[in-house]
């Protein structure tokens, strides 16, 4: 395996029943990339991310997921990356800390690492008058940059992001987009699902899910010409529409 | 090991600072226990009651002064036949008549022995029970006295006889009922909501994705519960004790141990249902419905199975409830050990597992 990449797909096929979810789609994403993975709702983004991250198994092909097979080693999968829904990863009836604390636990990190990193997460975030309020209090926009950098606290090689600035405002989107690139400049591979278009344009490769396959992955860029598009929107719309 | 511990931890959180869930958790046992308590109360003052005296001796007055002196009974009629018997009970005039036969004392005297019938009126039947027993009480006395002074043991024979409800139950009945309510209650229901809580706030996702374990999330989620239903158990035994002064006359370690197997099934009973429902909503729809109704009504904490048509009283056989009020009742009234209770205890032993069970093959499904 080429060390390089991080995620390695092939053929990857999710069946329920007759109906095929995911149709043997292929791809493969390099270290410290930012990879956005497009599509329709029920094109089958949800359930791919789903047997990547280990908790739905595939029905056939082979994925390769920070080193480690989605088959037999989904457990060690789990521990590599990171994860954050489209829905709050956070408890509301915690405080700021006792969630970092918390999940920083659950991956199995020391108390003294933990403090460390929260001091430092608290300030960067400039949550430090609020760390000890409870995270329902806070504004929608600061529990997602939370939300965030918690996935993030176990130094995960790869962080799954589904549909993370979905409700937002704009200059959220922006700030939230920043601390994106800075996580792919230190190295880990952000794996992130949008509806926004004008995101589409920010990753450095973009697949198009349809009806279960991948229709187009490239750079944004190229992807415009081979569709002969001004914006990722149109190229979407385009193949949306068939 | 640490993980799981932070783990408890949050679900720690999580129940402090909820305040409906902390309410449920311990305003409810204490006022369910206080409201059965005192409502289904076993305290009476200045029953109005009847007598009916056939000899109208020396020993038959003497104790119905003493009756009329006690401050529970005060004399309301004295009748003349048995007929009036049922005509003052219709009317409602008294709870209950004392009935001297003929010849009191001298029977007691020649046979040593005389007997007196207390019939009371069991549309009530606590108020029913309790009268008789405090008549007895109050013919034991004076048989006390009486045989102090006289060096001869002579026995007064009270023949109770409850009419309009024959079959009485006893008015201790409410605590290993409530107490059965509310582990049922914290354990199913509690557990429940807690786990399709975070399925619905969509953090269950989150952990799923974590290197926790399933089962170590369920037990996580569980943990605490048990923890705090036993604190419970442990306050209503101490209330039934002090407030109801309601002796546990079998051994208190039995009593914590068959607690612990209904808590466990229980649990076992509210991942069932968290496996089965989507929202928190339905949760406890469910545990209300499924649960709690089938306890009150069909487990003999109130009604008793004995008087159920037969189609409930089958399906009465398959709530754990059932089972365990007979456990607690036979180590609390009756004192009795796990010789005479075993059968009861490996049926719920049998129930848990297959609720445990199930609710692991139902969540390894949904995980597919």
């Amino acid at each position: 395996m080429n060390n390089n990449k991080v995620i390695q797909v092939e053929g990857l096929t999710k069946m329920f029943g007759d109906f095929t979810a995911v149709n043997a789609i292929t791809f493969e994403v390099e270290k410290g990339e930012i990879f956005g993975f497009l599509g329709a709702n029920g094109a089958g983004k949800t359930t791919a991310m789903k047997m990547l991250i280990g908790i739905s198994k595939p029905t056939s092909g082979e994925a390769n997921v920070a080193g480690f097979d989605v088959f037999t080693h989904a457990e060690d999968i789990k521990k590599n990356i990171g994860y954050m829904s489209q829905k709050f990863a956070l408890y509301d009836d915690l405080t700021v800390k006792e969630n970092i604390t918390f999940f920083g636990g659950i991956y199995g990190l020391s108390r003294k690492i933990i403090k460390e990193k929260s001091d430092v997460l608290i300030a960067e975030l400039g949550l430090e008058k609020v760390a000890n309020q409870l995270v329902g209090s806070l504004p929608l926009g600061w529990k997602q940059k939370l939300s965030f950098s918690v996935s993030l606290l176990h130094d995960p090689k790869i962080v799954f992001l589904d549909e993370p600035t979905g409700g937002v405002d704009p200059i959220t989107r922006r700030q939230f987009w920043e601390m994106i690139y800075k996580a792919s400049n230190q190295g880990t591979t952000v794996f992130v699902t949008t509806h926004y278009m004008d995101e589409a344009e920010y990753c450095d490769r973009v697949s198009i899910m349809v009806n279960g396959k991948i229709e187009a992955l490239d750079t944004p860029k190229k992807l415009k010409k081979q569709f002969n598009a001004a914006t990722m929107n149109d190229v979407f719309l385009k193949l949306a529409r068939g | 090991m640490k993980r799981f511990i932070g783990f408890i931890k949050k679900e720690f959180y999580h129940i402090f600072r909820d305040k409906r869930s902390l309410f449920i958790l311990f305003g409810m046992p204490i006022a369910q226990i206080l409201l059965f308590g005192f409502a289904i109360t076993n305290e009476i003052n200045n029953v109005d009651i009847a007598i009916l005296d056939h000899s109208k001796d020396a020993t038959t007055n003497e104790i119905t002064n003493k009756i009329a002196a006690s401050k529970y009974f005060s004399i309301k009629k004295i009748v003349t036949s048995e007929a009036d018997i049922t005509s003052v009970f219709k009317k409602g005039h008294v709870k209950a008549v004392l009935n001297f036969e003929k010849d009191f004392s001298k029977n007691l005297i020649k046979e040593h022995k005389a007997t007196i019938q207390i019939i009371t009126d069991a549309t009530d039947p606590n108020t029913a029970n309790t009268i008789s027993n405090y008549v007895n009480a109050i013919l034991q006395q004076y048989q006390k006295e009486q045989n102090k002074e006289i060096k001869i043991a002579y026995q007064i024979v009270p023949e109770t006889r409850m009419v309009y409800n024959p079959e009485l139950k006893s008015v201790y009945m409410f605590v290993p009922g409530v107490m059965t309510i509310i582990l049922m209650l914290v354990s199913a229901m509690m557990t429940s909501i807690s786990i399709t809580r975070e399925k619905e706030l969509g953090t269950m996702e989150i952990l799923l994705v974590s290197p926790l374990k399933p089962f170590q999330v369920i037990i996580g989620k569980v943990f605490p519960y048990i923890f705090l239903s036993i604190i419970n158990a442990i306050v209503i035994v101490l209330l039934s004790i002090f407030i109801f002064k309601m002796p546990v006359q079998g051994s208190l370690f039995l009593l914590g141990l068959e607690s612990v197997l209904f808590i466990i099934s229980a649990l076992a009973l509210g991942i069932l249902i968290s496996t089965i429902s989507e929202t928190q909503q339905t949760a406890m729809m469910i545990s209300l419905m499924g649960l709690m109704l089938p306890v009150i009504l069909l487990s003999g904490f109130i009604f008793p199975i004995s008087s159920m048509p037969v189609p409930l009283q089958l399906i009465s056989n398959i709530i754990p409830a059932k089972w365990f009020i007979i456990i607690i009742k036979g180590i609390m009234l009756k004192g009795v050990g796990i010789q005479f209770i075993w059968k009861e205890t490996l049926i719920l032993v049998g129930m848990t597992v297959f609720c445990i069970a199930l609710s692991v093959k139902k969540y390894k499904i949904r995980l597919e």
